[in-house]
């Protein structure tokens, strides 16, 4: 199954990044991986969070635009070529990546990362064709 | 040089101009009632016929003609001729996606010519001149009139319109330009470039020049008579009255004469509709006493001035009106174009399918106007990814383009970044300092 990711529209101003990990902090939401996308006017912030119904409501009421889109999170084995390796494998099963960044923790002796795809159900039935190891939403939520 | 154009006109005793005026404010009065729908009807309402019109103090009782008058009747509904009559056509912004039409008989057209040669005579241009004519050319007014007048007169036009400013900087010096006329922001610029090449005021023959179609200050004024060599004067207009030259200033540089054997002026107060007297400002309502086509009755021009009492010593007995001083509404001119912040609002509102919340900021950066549309990014239109965000963005951005005929920049920014006011919302952030 796809898990959910949290994308909050961010101005290239000083201070923002902190008000958004600020605001489900205090809710005691644990953020799992994230990444920014940005350019000279503004940015998006991706992130993957413990429970993410709550970090958009949490962060709709602090007035961000915010989203949830689904993205995989594919295990990746933790060796030089690892990552070339599942994405040769992405690619001749025919998935186009849009963007992808990694976990912050390790899961056992492998890491963890982030697609975001085109269609993430087919994404995964492909995926899990090819032997790649998808985490579902409880195994990612409760790293 | 010669001083007037045409001096019977220009200088008529006050007496035979009032005549003249009544005269053409009763035939103008008849020819709305029988030809123009609108106006017969608007008439009716107040219980007036068209020979319930005799003097000047008759024109209280008058309807006012608004731009909204003209969108409601687009695109020809106030035409007072058949088209058949009209022989030009011209175009400038509406508040929202249509623009306001207007017509020219051969006759309209060849009173625009007289009212521009009165003006160009007033900054010097004469049979011998030949006149740099950097307006834009097209459904703007401002080219086309200048060109009318300029050939009226005799003179050399060049045709050069708006853009290149290196090589019309090569054609004043190469050409032997002497007189100019453009939007007052675009001679500065003219300046700069020409500081930036390396040719001096003193490399050009420029004696003269009419600068209007956006507002400029008597700063403004001294930079450009500095820098450019010449002796530079505003000129007033609009496309739904005729286009450029309504009114102009004459050399003494104390106001601006407007060609009352044409355009009869009036001062109200913009809230009451009230008239004003002679140096009072208040909202400059002009009714058209020569206009075939698009016979105005009171339109309300939306800019602030008085007329100014007593004599200008120049001789030319028309009224003068004082340097414009603001708008009655939200309408802002950036590079010599209309902007109404409601036609910005109109593309948003299509592509966010909701209330948008936006605002318009202008700045000058050197000598020219910037528009940048700041627009919330509501989760509407929200993507996760950068290329979404950035096809919106570019998307409002052509839109707003379109619509408008200028670039300007979009800028996406997150909710709540732009104040929220009681009532109106401030929508417009003007920071340039003319």
């Amino acid at each position: 199954m796809p898990v959910k990711q949290i994308s909050v529209f961010l101005e290239n101003k000083c201070g923002r990044l902190a008000d958004v990990t600020r605001a489900i902090g205090n809710h005691g939401i644990n953020i799992r991986a994230f990444s920014i996308a940005d350019t000279a006017d503004f940015g998006i912030l991706r992130l993957i969070v413990n429970r993410p119904e709550d970090a958009y409501d949490v962060l709709r009421k602090e007035g961000f635009t915010v989203s949830l889109t689904d993205v995989i999170a594919v295990q990746i084995p933790d060796r030089p070529g690892g990552l070339a390796d599942i994405l040769t494998l992405m690619q001749e099963a025919g998935v186009n990546i849009e963007y992808m960044y990694a976990f912050v923790e390790k899961v056992s002796q492998d890491a963890l990362a982030v697609f975001r795809v085109e269609n993430p159900k087919i994404a995964i039935k492909l995926l899990e064709e090819k032997g790649l190891k998808i985490f579902s939403e409880e195994e990612v939520y409760n790293l | 040089m010669t001083l007037y154009w045409n001096e019977k006109c220009e200088c008529m005793p006050r007496s035979e101009l009032r005549a003249l005026q009544e005269e053409r404010l009763r035939n103008t009065v008849s020819r709305v009632y029988y030809e123009v729908p609108f106006y017969r009807r608007a008439l009716q309402e107040r219980g007036l016929g068209p020979n319930d019109i005799q003097t000047l103090e008759d024109l209280v009782k008058l309807p006012f003609t608004t731009k909204n008058d003209l969108r409601d009747n687009y695109p020809y509904g106030l035409f007072a001729v058949p088209l058949s009559e009209v022989v030009r056509l011209h175009a400038s912004s509406g508040t929202t996606g249509k623009p306001t039409v207007v017509g020219y008989t051969r006759q309209d057209l060849d009173v625009w010519a007289e009212v521009m040669a009165r003006a160009l005579t007033c900054c010097g241009a004469t049979k011998q001149s030949m006149i740099h004519n950097a307006y834009g050319y097209g459904l703007f007014t401002g080219g086309l009139g200048v060109h009318y007048g300029a050939e009226r007169i005799g003179a050399s036009v060049i045709p050069v319109s708006g853009g290149h400013t290196k090589r019309q900087i090569m054609i004043m010096k190469d050409f032997g330009s002497t007189i100019l006329t453009c939007t007052p922001s675009y001679a500065l610029y003219l300046a700069e470039v020409m500081e930036e090449m390396g040719i001096s005021k003193d490399d050009l023959k420029l004696k003269g020049g009419l600068f209007g179609a956006e507002p400029f200050s008597l700063k403004m004024r001294d930079q450009i008579e500095r820098r450019l060599g010449l002796m530079a004067l505003d000129i007033y207009g609009l496309s739904e009255i005729i286009g450029p030259g309504v009114a102009v200033e004459c050399p003494v540089k104390d106001g601006l004469h407007i060609w009352e054997d044409h355009f009869l002026a009036e001062i109200i107060d913009p809230e009451t509709g009230e008239q004003l007297p002679p140096g009072t400002y208040g909202e400059l309502v002009i009714t058209t006493l020569t206009k075939q086509a698009l016979p105005l009755i009171r339109y309300r021009t939306r800019d602030i001035t008085m007329i100014q009492p007593g004599d200008c010593p120049c001789g030319r007995t028309h009224q003068k009106i004082a340097r414009f001083v603001g708008r009655t509404d939200d309408m802002l001119v950036i590079r010599g174009v209309n902007v109404f912040p409601s036609q910005i609002e109109e593309v948003l509102l299509r592509i966010n399918q909701t209330e948008p919340h936006y605002l318009i900021i202008v700045e000058r950066r050197g000598q020219l106007d910037e528009l940048e549309v700041w627009v919330e990014v509501s989760e509407h239109v929200f993507t996760d990814a950068v290329r979404g965000l950035e096809h919106l963005e570019g998307q409002i951005r052509r839109e707003i383009e379109e619509v408008l005929g200028i670039s300007v920049k979009v800028k996406l920014v997150e909710p709540k970044t732009i104040e929220r006011s009681e009532g109106k919302a401030k929508r417009v952030i003007d920071r340039r300092q003319l």
